[in-house]
């Protein structure tokens, strides 16, 4: 098997893992800077304490793709979606939402922008619907006469309606989250900005939000999805890009992330010694010996020379239950960018 | 997840540029007094107030025998001549401690009350518009002002008339007044206190901004508040006292006589918009400037 190549706007830094990131414009990126919905350049934030949050940030987020912002806790995501929705501004470099500058546009950009960032955050002495209209209420763009329905309709989209008078305080987490989620909806939004969207939900919600972030997708609103779930991100989203400790690491289509995961050769066998005997007889690197399965580097092999070594296998009297190459996981890939695992303990 | 069904006028709005309007701007300030009502705290404080006047008026009925004039607070001799007085007794009570406490806990909760919530930061990227937000919380604030007097003054009539003979009001510069006009002055020297109470709205909304901790914020500005006039208690400090802003807080009394003496009022309301200008500017400046990290 040959390792597939490097196509596509993939962009990595020349300087390996953890170098900033400096994309050639045009060169390495598709999509023309004017389809970018969010465009940063060298974007840096350095808070009071001396503490780099951001370090030279360039991100391009591409109009109608579910952009997933994927990083350990503590890599600067947070702090970067504050900067793209003017909450915090940037010691350094520029921010671009919507072809706008920001924190300088905040007017004019965000009543076009849905947002959750960190968590939902209510007035727990209001029912779910005066939350919804409160929020409503602060978007100077938006029409009060319509406010009831626009409520309503945000609200049930979210599963939400027959809980819309309850004082929110009596709120499960769950769905604290969805009313997060429904105030983010309140208006047709033409990006659509979700921190942790899952972060707190049981199994069934995270499948419910993750429909919803694809129907909304599917509707042409662009969605920039942070996570530390990288199966999320891969369930989810069309691009991605990772942070590590306030760096952008790399960022390109999902399926191109996860094709640099060099895909690993599996043997499941209950001969598992002898059959890594074998492998590494036939110059298969790397090999693992695991239970009732042995794995190995198959790159330097040429595709050609798999069914060989499966001849060689059973010549060797190993019982072959399976053979196959196992695609990589953008986790894989992390790991082969970053040098290190996907710890979410920080 | 259930789709809406039976909303088809607005499943046809496309997204895109929407123009802001009078009405979307105003309906921040309505929300904000809405909200600011609607709290319990809010309740329990004007409850705390309407008490007030009831607790006073009480004492001296019960003490009627015994009271004599020139002591305890202003015009308290009056009130068992006529119940009206019962209104200025209790504005004259409430001013220098509870209406400032009340509105020290409102004001000062404003802004970094949202912020320790995390509310703050989906008001904004609403986007509310710092400078808009800011305007409607100190415009709940004032709202709360004139709640707070009217509530001590609404309480005071109500128990001056149950417990004490109403009738014609002599001012205490020896004229004597009708009932209706007493009223009038009632309502003039309730609007000129809840004024008064307008520096302090400024500077708690200022002290709102400048930390994420809604307690201390209330703490530190109702703190302000009992330290400035401990220092309008001293004489070695007159140069200064002038400048405080509880310092022409009680010269309301001076709209009791007739005809009226307007100059320590209009000092004191000066002296507030000099206040609501200088801590309102501060304000302003601290909250447009400010990483919004809560």
């Amino acid at each position: 098997m040959t390792q597939a190549p490097v196509t596509g706007d993939v962009t990595e830094p020349a300087g390996g893992p953890g170098a900033v990131s400096r994309p050639a414009p045009g060169a390495a990126s598709p999509s023309r800077p004017s389809d970018d919905v969010i465009r940063t350049r060298g974007l840096t934030k350095r808070f009071r304490g001396g503490q780099l949050a951001v370090d030279g940030l360039d991100l391009s987020v591409p109009r109608g793709s579910v952009f997933g912002f994927l990083g350990p806790n503590g890599s600067g995501k947070t702090t970067t979606i504050r900067m793209l929705m003017g909450l915090i501004a940037p010691s350094a470099g520029v921010a671009t939402v919507l072809g706008e500058p920001m924190p300088q546009s905040v007017a004019s950009v965000l009543p076009r922008v849905g947002a959750l960032i960190e968590g939902p955050a209510l007035y727990g002495f209001l029912s779910g619907r005066d939350n919804l209209a409160r929020f409503d209420a602060a978007d100077p763009t938006s029409d009060p006469r319509t406010r009831k329905l626009r409520v309503a309709e945000a609200l049930d989209r979210v599963g939400l309606a027959a809980a819309a008078g309850k004082k929110a305080r009596a709120y499960s987490l769950g769905m604290k989250q969805r009313l997060g989620l429904a105030s983010a909806l309140l208006q047709p939004r033409e990006l659509l900005v979700l921190d942790e969207p899952t972060n707190g939900l049981d199994p069934q919600g995270m499948r419910e939000i993750r429909a919803l972030i694809r129907e909304v997708a599917a509707e042409g609103t662009t969605v920039f999805l942070s996570s530390h779930l990288l199966d999320e991100i891969e369930q989810v989203c069309t691009h991605a890009a990772v942070m590590s400790r306030g760096r952008l690491v790399v960022q390109g289509t999902v399926a191109e992330l996860a094709a640099r995961a060099r895909g690993r050769l599996v043997v499941r066998t209950p001969d598992t010694h002898r059959a890594g005997e074998v492998l590494l007889a036939h110059k298969v690197t790397e090999v693992r010996i695991g239970e009732g399965r042995v794995d190995g580097d198959v790159a330097s092999l040429a595709e050609d020379a798999l069914p060989g070594l499966v001849a060689a296998l059973v010549a060797a009297d190993v019982r072959v239950h399976g053979f196959g190459v196992e695609r990589g996981t953008l986790e894989d890939a992390f790991v082969a960018l970053t040098g290190e695992g996907f710890d979410v303990a920080g | 997840m259930s789709r809406a069904e039976a909303v088809p006028a607005l499943a046809a709005v496309a997204p895109g540029r929407r123009s802001q309007t009078a009405a979307g701007f105003l309906a921040l300030f309505r929300n904000e007094l809405l909200l600011t009502f609607r709290r319990m705290r809010t309740i329990v404080l004007l409850g705390i107030l309407a008490v007030l006047p009831v607790l006073i008026g009480v004492v001296v009925k019960i003490n009627t025998d015994g009271a004599r004039g020139g002591e305890g607070p202003a015009f308290i001799a009056q009130v068992t001549q006529n119940g009206l007085f019962l209104v200025f007794t209790a504005l004259a009570v409430a001013l220098p401690v509870f209406l400032p406490m009340t509105v020290g806990v409102v004001a000062g909760d404003s802004v970094a009350g949202e912020a320790a919530t995390g509310t703050l930061r989906y008001l904004l990227v609403a986007p509310a518009g710092r400078t808009r937000l800011l305007a409607a919380k100190f415009t709940a604030g004032l709202a709360f002002c004139l709640a707070a007097t009217v509530t001590v003054a609404l309480s005071a009539v109500i128990a001056g008339t149950v417990l004490f003979p109403v009738g014609d009001v002599t001012l205490i510069s020896g004229e004597t007044i009708g009932l209706g006009a007493a009223l009038l002055r009632a309502v003039l020297v309730a609007a000129v206190v809840a004024a008064s109470l307008a520096g302090l709205v400024a500077i708690g909304l200022f002290v709102s901004t400048l930390t994420g901790s809604g307690i201390a914020a209330m703490a530190a500005t109702v703190g302000l508040v009992v330290t400035v006039q401990i220092l309008d208690a001293f004489p070695q400090l007159h140069a200064i006292q002038p400048f405080l802003f509880t310092h022409h807080w009680l010269t309301f009394g001076d709209l009791l006589r007739e005809p009226m003496y307007w100059d320590g009022v209009l000092k004191n309301l000066g002296l507030q918009a000099a206040y609501v200008a200088v801590f309102g500017s501060a304000a302003w400046s601290r909250f447009t400037a400010r990483d919004i990290t809560a």
